[in-house]
């Protein structure tokens, strides 16, 4: 597998200059969105509080212990749900195929909801897998009534069940929310979609679902080149076509339930991502599946730094920016593309 | 170059071997779910021809094809390659000797022809040896072979249909399969074009010996090209053989309720269909 990415980087022209400007742009958004806040720190400082840490130096401790972590969950949830889009994209063929439209955010946040509402779940280990939970169940749903639709699931029945079990869900946890209104309020900000105030606890135990969501990603790419291509053509490349959507559906599953566990429902970002790193590399997914991962980090922790900046010092939930900024592409995408 | 010479000569000593069938159908029963499209056929494509499935819409032409390329189970009796089931045989090994042109493929938004050809190695494939020389090879003989070379960088879905369908040729021909299954290859394309694209694959298989079966629709392109035509009608086998034995007044009358007179190409001999004018006396 490494034999062959290596050979990638090296023959794709594209990936010579692109990667290195996407990462070259991490690394400066990255150190942008640590030196915004409610006070700034000056990028300099930001440097060495990363290279030579001080714990007398106050701005250090702020870099450090407060927005270092935020700036690494953008990251991570930027790059894990782009990953996740450019997946069910392709096995789907469905250029709207996303977790948060397809409904799979709201189903992992509603069962998070009710076990740590209801329940008291309260220890971080089991977020991720009752997100994944969630998520399963919801895909298993929105599946099933969009395949018992005349026509069977098309991009268009996939995208009216995702939002029809999304509004269903989402009403229940606003019941649930003004049943209990003070055990809710914690996860008020939380299921805007936010990457502010998690603890790393929850983090590290969402890590290792993303490691290994990413990891399956990168080694199923070839296959879902070819399963982008339709299923019977798939067949006569010699794809084993359910095995490989089974295997791509729970690195799927595994990305958008750490993502929820760290950050909440964050919209529109496996939308967004991966249609944006095709215009640039194709529609390969050894090249689209790395650079979707390298631009969600990157767009990710610009919404943020934007959450933060625009009616500072007042801080919008990054989720909602998602939104505002996600749910025109949708619509330029339905005119464009279906 | 020379590669692709020897690769000719080689095939031609396998011309030899001509007359033994490559792909048999036995006794196949199959359909979706638990109602059966086509029942109880038997046939065979030889190596070197050009077999042509005809009949009305409807006939399990297109089915009895996805049966015979693994796409659907059948319910009973089997498909072989050189002996050994389709549908038991691990699915990449089996996509070196065989395979499929689907009816009406679809390329992924800005897929360049050379991507979509360079599909056609997957099975040659492993992750950890992802493109050789022999892999390139194979996609410029399959590019030069189906004559989009000149296409090689552009995007797909800015070509004609007909080109379209020279680039899904092409991704078939770089597989290096000795055989290959092509569901209605020639479906909304101009006569003309129709024609470019079966005396392409008319060329693949007697030059290169390979097995080819088509669906087609059109009754008469099937007749020009095919070396082989089996028909069909309501799931079962109705004739097989050589075009001037099977494209005849009383089978289309019974396979296609069709009123024709058959008459014969004045150059080629092969059969021509002329249907008759409902109200008109023949």
């Amino acid at each position: 597998m490494l034999a062959g990415y290596v050979w990638l980087i090296f023959m794709t022209r594209i990936t010579w200059l692109g990667m290195p400007v996407i990462l070259t742009m991490m690394v400066f958004a990255f150190g942008w969105h640590i030196a915004v806040g409610a006070k700034t720190v000056p990028l300099a400082d930001v440097f060495t509080a990363l290279t030579s840490y001080d714990r007398t130096n106050f701005d250090h401790v702020v870099v450090v212990d407060l927005r270092l972590p935020r700036a690494v969950y953008a990251v991570l949830v930027g790059a894990s749900l782009s990953v996740a889009g450019a997946l069910m994209q392709g096995i789907t063929r469905n250029p709207l195929a996303e977790p948060g439209i397809l409904g799979l955010l709201t189903g992992a946040s509603f069962v998070v909801v009710l076990a740590v509402g209801f329940f008291r779940v309260v220890d971080p280990v089991w977020i991720p897998l009752l997100a994944a939970i969630g998520a399963t169940a919801t895909a298993a749903l929105v599946w099933g009534i969009a395949a018992a639709a005349p026509g069977g699931s098309t991009p268009l029945t996939l995208v009216l069940a995702g939002a029809a079990i999304t509004a269903f869900l989402g009403a229940f946890i606003a019941l649930a929310n003004l049943l209990d209104q003070e055990s809710f309020e914690a996860m008020r900000v939380w299921l805007t979609g936010t990457l502010a105030g998690r603890s790393t606890d929850v983090l590290l135990w969402s890590l290792p679902w993303m490691i290994g969501g990413l990891a399956l990603a990168f080694g199923l790419a070839r296959q879902v080149t070819a399963l982008a291509m339709g299923d019977d053509t798939a067949v006569g490349l010699g794809v084993n076509v359910a095995k490989i959507k089974a295997l791509a559906m729970l690195a799927v599953i595994a990305l958008t339930a750490a993502s929820v566990a760290i950050a909440g429902p964050m919209g529109f970002v496996g939308l967004v991502i991966p249609h944006v790193a095709r215009l640039i590399v194709g529609a390969d997914y050894r090249l689209i599946v790395p650079f979707s991962a390298a631009l969600g980090a990157v767009y990710l922790l610009l919404v943020d730094i934007a959450a933060r900046m625009v009616l500072a010092p007042v801080e919008i939930s990054t989720g909602l920016v998602t939104a505002l900024l996600g749910a025109p592409f949708f619509v330029w995408l339905v005119r464009a593309r279906l | 170059m020379e590669h692709s010479v020897v690769d000719i000569e080689a095939r031609v000593t396998h011309n030899q071997t001509r007359h033994i069938p490559r792909l048999k159908v036995t006794e196949l029963t199959v359909g979706y779910g638990t109602k059966a499209i086509v029942s109880d056929v038997t046939i065979e494509a030889l190596p070197g021809e050009v077999t042509v499935l005809v009949g009305p819409n409807g006939c399990g032409k297109s089915t009895l094809l996805k049966a015979m390329a693994r796409v659907l189970q059948p319910m009973t009796g089997q498909a072989t390659l050189d002996d050994a089931p389709v549908h038991t045989t691990p699915t990449r090994k089996l996509a070196c000797k065989l395979a499929l042109l689907p009816q009406g493929p679809v390329a992924p938004e800005g897929l360049t022809v050379h991507e979509l050809v360079s599909q056609g190695r997957f099975p040659h494939q492993t992750l950890t040896q992802q493109w050789s020389a022999e892999d390139s090879r194979a996609v410029d003989a399959a590019l030069e072979a189906a004559d989009v070379a000149q296409f090689a960088e552009r995007r797909v879905d800015s070509l004609s249909g007909g080109q379209r369908q020279r680039c899904w040729i092409a991704m078939v021909l770089a597989q290096e399969t000795d055989v290959i299954l092509l569901d209605e290859p020639t479906t909304f394309l101009d006569l003309k074009v129709q024609v470019d694209v079966m005396t392409l694959l008319r060329k693949i298989a007697h030059e290169q010996g390979r097995t080819l079966v088509v669906v087609l629709h059109e009754l008469n392109i099937a007749a020009m090209f095919a070396d082989q035509i089996i028909m069909m009608r309501g799931g079962a086998l109705i004739a097989r053989g050589a075009p001037e034995r099977v494209i005849t007044r009383e089978n289309l009358r019974l396979v296609f309720d069709l009123d024709a007179h058959v008459i014969a190409d004045p150059i080629t001999g092969r059969p021509v269909c002329l249907p008759v004018m409902s109200g008109s006396s023949s």
